[in-house]
């Protein structure tokens, strides 16, 4: 119960962690993933992605806005404070792709890719490390051996699956390039109109760049595509919640009948005290059937208690990844229960019915 | 009334037959007073489980107050145990988790009776059988001959036209045995056909008509 409440709470939730991007993305990686799994950035002649592609992606129709990315870590410093954060290299159009607010100040400027200013806009965690609550907009830091101007600092996002989204500085991409002497990028992100197809543009995506590369050396990732080997994993993972769940289902089977038989073989003597009282076949069948289905509903109802107070606890604990319970879930998971105890109780209800009465009172 | 037509009863013991009842015929026409005697392992309980409709027999007719018994399906035959039998078992057969109160209305529980009724007739029994202060003990609070009282009281709460009796003083002391026996005779002189199994030649004696079994027969 609390494993499916807890399987459901997580789809939903990885799937909203995933959409706070916005649907609309597609994401290009240097290096082509084929299905042997052997990446071509293995192979040394790969042509890196380069802010001019990104410059270039951006007069394909249909695409709104490029962020060319670079990631690294770096230690910030301002006044006698220091933190190593991530450091994110993007472009100005990063906020509006990325679902991005911004607390104070603005985002990083649209600059000229190659010639960016040294203007830093601060994660809420980073700011609030480095300034407290004092001001930081205006203030110099010093990320690696430049001093950057902050200009913004962003709202907080939370965490995506443990990176701390808060924790991380955005700069320019061009200084990051040089931060961390890289030639390349690590990622284009596009953001394309809504009403486009994603799969049209990223196979126009795809044309551009191969003109540009010669050759098909990069891979382009739609976010359909992430949801959809997400919605897999998922899907997996939740049948191998219910497969548990199954198991202990079978466990909890053969202990009701266990005790059925049990209770059968203890009262023998009442039952045949009860056929020569004029008790028919079939009433005791319906009797002890009920004895198991009682039991199984009690189990299954202490069990529901136990899951929703477990799920209740965990969203308590873990505010951040909300176990959603379906109560159609819980409706199922009492009458799955109640169909167990059916089926546990048939066998040793059937022994108690067709038991010869008068064997039955000699038993005793 | 009573009648058992040329009843066979064989049991099968290992890879012996055993001949539990042979060629069985007996009449016993309502509010008769009959002991089945005989050694151990003549028929009697055989005999006696075949009235009561706990055991069918392998030929044979059996008839009760007009009614062709061995014909009838199973739910038919649990309505007349309920309705016109009684047990009364040597070893009481009470439910150890119940009181005497609920002991004795169990059958009318079984059998759908309001509970207002319940209370009343189960009271009326109780002071019957000298058991009213006895209503909220359960058996191991009671001894033997008020445990058989309580077992009657069962048997007999239904109104049954037979009381089947199988060595009802067999596990009582001799007081509580004779006390026991005068109670199922004044229910017999109330109108109830008692047929009682024993081996004590005594208890024999008090019936009116005595039947004596060997090797399954009737002599």
């Amino acid at each position: 119960m609390l494993l499916t409440s807890l399987g459901e709470g997580l789809h939903h939730f990885v799937l909203s962690e995933f959409t706070q991007f916005g649907t609309n993305l597609i994401i290009i990686n240097p290096g082509k993933v084929t299905t042997h799994g052997v990446s071509g950035a293995l192979i040394s002649n790969v042509r890196p992605l380069t802010l001019e592609d990104s410059q270039r992606l951006k007069q394909i129709p249909h695409i709104i806005e490029t962020v060319a990315v670079i990631q690294g870590n770096a230690a910030i410093e301002s006044g006698g404070h220091q933190r190593r954060s991530t450091v994110y290299g993007v472009s100005a159009s990063a906020a509006q792709v990325w679902n991005f607010a911004v607390a104070t100040g603005r985002f990083l400027p649209d600059d000229p890719p190659r010639s960016a200013r040294s203007f830093v806009v601060l994660g809420s965690k980073v700011r609030q490390e480095l300034f407290g609550n004092s001001q930081a907009l205006g203030m110099r830091v010093r990320i690696g051996s430049e001093l950057f101007r902050v200009i913004g600092s962003m709202e907080s996002k939370g965490q995506l699956l443990g990176f701390d989204l808060d924790d991380a500085v955005y700069i320019p991409t061009s200084k990051a390039m040089a931060l961390f002497n890289r030639e390349s990028l690590m990622e284009i992100d596009l953001l394309h109109t809504a009403s486009s197809n994603s799969t049209i543009v990223a196979e126009q995506v795809k044309k551009v760049l191969q003109e540009r590369h010669g050759k098909e050396d990069f891979s382009v990732t739609t976010q359909e595509k992430m949801l959809e080997v997400l919605g897999d994993i998922l899907g997996t993972l939740t049948i191998a919640v219910g497969a548990l769940g199954g198991i202990s289902l079978v466990v909890g089977g053969v202990g009701i009948l266990t005790i059925m038989s049990i209770a059968v073989n203890e009262r023998t003597g009442e039952i045949g005290l009860l056929r020569a009282l004029g008790v028919a076949k079939g009433q005791i069948l319906t009797l002890f059937l009920g004895e198991a289905v009682m039991l199984a509903a009690i189990g299954g109802l202490i069990g529901l208690v136990v899951g929703l107070g477990g799920s209740w606890l965990f969203s308590v604990l873990v505010p951040a990844l909300p176990a959603h319970t379906t109560w159609a879930y819980v409706a199922s998971a009492e009458l799955l229960a109640v169909c167990v105890g059916l089926l546990a109780g048939v066998l040793p209800a059937r022994r108690a019915a067709t038991m010869h009465p008068v064997e039955a009172l000699r038993a005793e | 009334m009573i009648v058992l037509q040329h009843i066979e009863r064989r049991f099968q013991v290992g890879d012996e037959e055993v001949h539990a009842l042979s060629d069985v015929s007996l009449t016993v026409t309502s509010g008769e007073y009959i002991a089945i005697m005989g050694p151990s392992g003549s028929g009697k309980s055989s005999l006696l489980n075949i009235l009561g409709i706990l055991d069918q027999p392998d030929s044979g007719v059996y008839e009760l107050d007009g009614i062709k018994v061995s014909g009838l399906g199973e739910k038919q035959q649990a309505a007349i145990r309920r309705h016109k039998i009684g047990f009364v078992f040597q070893f009481f057969h009470l439910v150890p988790r119940l009181t005497a109160f609920d002991n004795i209305a169990l059958p009318l529980m079984l059998s759908g009776v309001a509970r207002a009724e319940r209370l009343e007739r189960v009271g009326a029994a109780l002071t019957a059988f000298g058991l009213s202060n006895r209503a909220q003990h359960r058996p191991d609070q009671l001894s033997g001959g008020q445990r058989q009282r309580v077992a009657i009281a069962r048997a007999t709460i239904m109104r049954p036209s037979v009381i089947l009796a199988d060595e009802p003083t067999g596990n009582l002391d001799r007081h509580s045995g004779i006390e026991v026996a005068e109670i199922l005779e004044e229910l017999n002189r109330q109108g109830m056909t008692l047929i009682m199994v024993t081996h004590d030649p005594d208890m024999g004696r008090r019936a009116r008509r005595q039947i004596l079994m060997v090797d399954g027969e009737i002599r």
